[in-house]
């Protein structure tokens, strides 16, 4: 890896610590980005000379706060430090500067730098676009492209987002438990939408990104907060539905369903990672809907074959789902494992209540034409097929709903659907 | 003389790879593996998950079991390799070569004092 890389992969790491450490010292978001913008510069000065620091965050922290500190006048009550050319590399200078960062704060600087960005104010969207902006670090540019809009139209977004966020009462003091547990649910929450926005994005690469961002979001998260069965559950959750990705389209960017895809092309380290996150969780006895919906999607990756697939467990485990977040889509979803389990029949019963509620979602007449369709009752088929289509948000939804309807046509009845699909 | 190499790097960064800088570094490292494992001098060499995956045993009575790594530090054991080699020199010169091809963090070339290779797992890895 050449430097520049090297630089950049440390600089992308290191940078929810630094920007949170330096919202702390300066209480304004724009002074610390761009405080952290002028470290980083320094640091792609400084490092391919003197070696890259033992604590990159400890290093753009020094920096980020001097540079910052430059621009006014330095005030009495901060304490000189050493400039960076002798930051870098030197054991014993560094030691103390890092030092004079507060390890302590270190957790509670990350969490209220996400936290900020799940404002109740923002829309999901905003949110989205906050988090992918000032924690990961993305380019109005890149986000823009992830979402679709021009880069004007996306810049204005962020900087309409900032002034809501800077117009609230950004609390500074260090939290305390029960609102370190809420801070930490909205985040967790947060983190899930910026996945599901690449998850749901189809080929569409830029989108897709999304997804390892939030898992390298999920990871920071619970390095923070380790004994978190939920962000666990979050965490296994995201990395066993994106080690699916590369099976999820084919070669024209169509959706192959679960029950087609070549699960030797299934990521094995992140269904690994997973699965090993998820063992932990359990062992707390504290289920939440992220551990559940992790559960599941594990029951899914450990089937050899669809045919594996152990669906009384998957109807077991949504009817957990059920009662911690009751929610007709989660229903929905239910409704797959029981037509595995006791057949179309049963399942139509089930989410015909839903049909007020669900009359916009794409998934329930998806899935209404597909259980009419193995009943053979093709009428009935072709008109959810048909609503589907009016309501799909890709064009590889839209897509795959049309093969549907094509293959009725040739008066062909496939069976396969993609449980995963609708997701709560 | 048996060594182990034990990879320490900031893993808030290896794991910010992406795609191509993972398999680029992977490809250099295969490289000096098979020439290694060519002249007989590398045995088992492993990966671990991030330590998010990982949990503690803490043996005290009664035993404590406790989710994260052993040790919060600013480094974190990534992996490691199981080298046979003349001396400490030779080892010094094989985590160069491995240096070379993944660059960053540090090797903590420590001698063997005993060495189980036990059943063969690669299977289920």
């Amino acid at each position: 890896m050449s430097d520049l890389a090297w630089i950049n992969a440390a600089i992308t790491a290191a940078r929810p610590q630094a920007v949170g450490a330096l919202l702390r010292y300066f209480r304004d978001l724009d002074t610390a980005e761009e405080a952290f913008q002028d470290a980083c510069l320094r640091a792609l000065k400084t490092w391919p000379q003197n070696g890259p620091p033992r604590d990159p965050a400890a290093w753009l922290i020094m920096v980020g706060r001097n540079a910052a500190l430059d621009g006014v006048r330095k005030r009495s009550r901060h304490t000189e430090l050493p400039p960076e050319e002798v930051l870098s590399d030197l054991g014993d200078q560094e030691e103390r500067a890092v030092e004079q960062v507060d390890a302590s704060d270190y957790r509670d600087d990350v969490l209220r730098l996400l936290f900020i960005c799940c404002h109740p104010d923002l829309p999901a969207t905003q949110q989205i676009a906050m988090a992918l902006r000032i924690v990961s670090g993305l380019t109005v540019k890149q986000i823009a492209r992830a979402f679709l809009v021009s880069e004007a139209a996306m810049e204005q977004r962020i900087t309409r987002a900032k002034r809501i966020v800077a117009e609230g009462d950004a609390d500074f003091e260090t939290p305390g438990a029960v609102e370190r547990a809420e801070r930490l649910a909205a985040v967790a929450a947060m983190i899930y939408l910026v996945f599901n926005e690449g998850y749901s994005a189809g080929d569409n690469p830029a989108r897709a990104q999304l997804c390892g961002e939030a898992i390298r979001l999920g990871r920071l998260l619970l390095r923070l907060f380790q004994a978190e069965p939920e962000i666990m559950g979050l965490l296994a959750l995201m990395l066993v539905q994106h080690a699916r990705t590369p099976a999820r389209f084919d070669a024209e960017g169509q959706i192959v369903l679960l029950d087609d895809q070549d699960r030797g092309l299934w990521d094995r380290g992140m269904i690994a990672e997973g699965l090993a996150l998820i063992d932990k969780a359990m062992r707390h006895r504290r289920p939440g809907a992220y551990q559940v919906q992790a559960a599941i999607a594990a029951l899914h990756v450990r089937a050899p074959t669809p045919a594996d697939t152990d669906w009384a467990q998957i109807d077991a485990l949504y009817a957990n789902l059920e009662r911690l977040t009751p929610s007709p889509v989660i229903t929905l979803n239910r409704a797959v494992a029981v037509s595995k389990v006791a057949g179309p029949e049963a399942a139509l019963t089930m989410i015909e209540p839903l049909a007020d509620r669900l009359s916009g979602y794409f998934h329930f007449h998806g899935l209404k034409g597909a259980l009419n369709l193995e009943l053979g009752r093709e009428a009935e088929a072709r008109a959810a097929f048909g609503r589907a289509i009016a309501l799909a948000n890709t064009a590889a939804e839209a897509a795959h709903i049309r093969q549907h309807l094509d293959r009725l046509m040739a008066d062909h009845h496939p069976t396969v659907r993609e449980p995963g699909a609708a997701r709560g | 003389m048996l060594y182990a190499l034990l990879c320490y790097n900031d893993e808030a960064t290896v794991w910010s790879w992406d795609k191509a800088q993972e398999s680029e570094v992977m490809d250099r490292l295969g490289a000096v593996r098979a020439r290694l494992e060519k002249q007989g001098k590398l045995g088992p060499s492993l990966r671990l998950l991030p330590t998010t995956a990982a949990t503690t045993l803490r043996k005290s009575d009664p035993p404590l079991v406790l989710d994260g790594p052993f040790a919060e530090t600013k480094e974190q054991l990534l992996g490691f390799y199981i080298i046979d080699v003349a001396d400490l020199d030779e080892a010094i010169a094989v985590a160069k070569d491995l240096g070379e091809a993944n660059p960053g963090g540090s090797y903590e070339i420590r001698p063997l004092a005993v060495y189980n290779a036990g059943a063969d797992l690669r299977v289920s890895a």
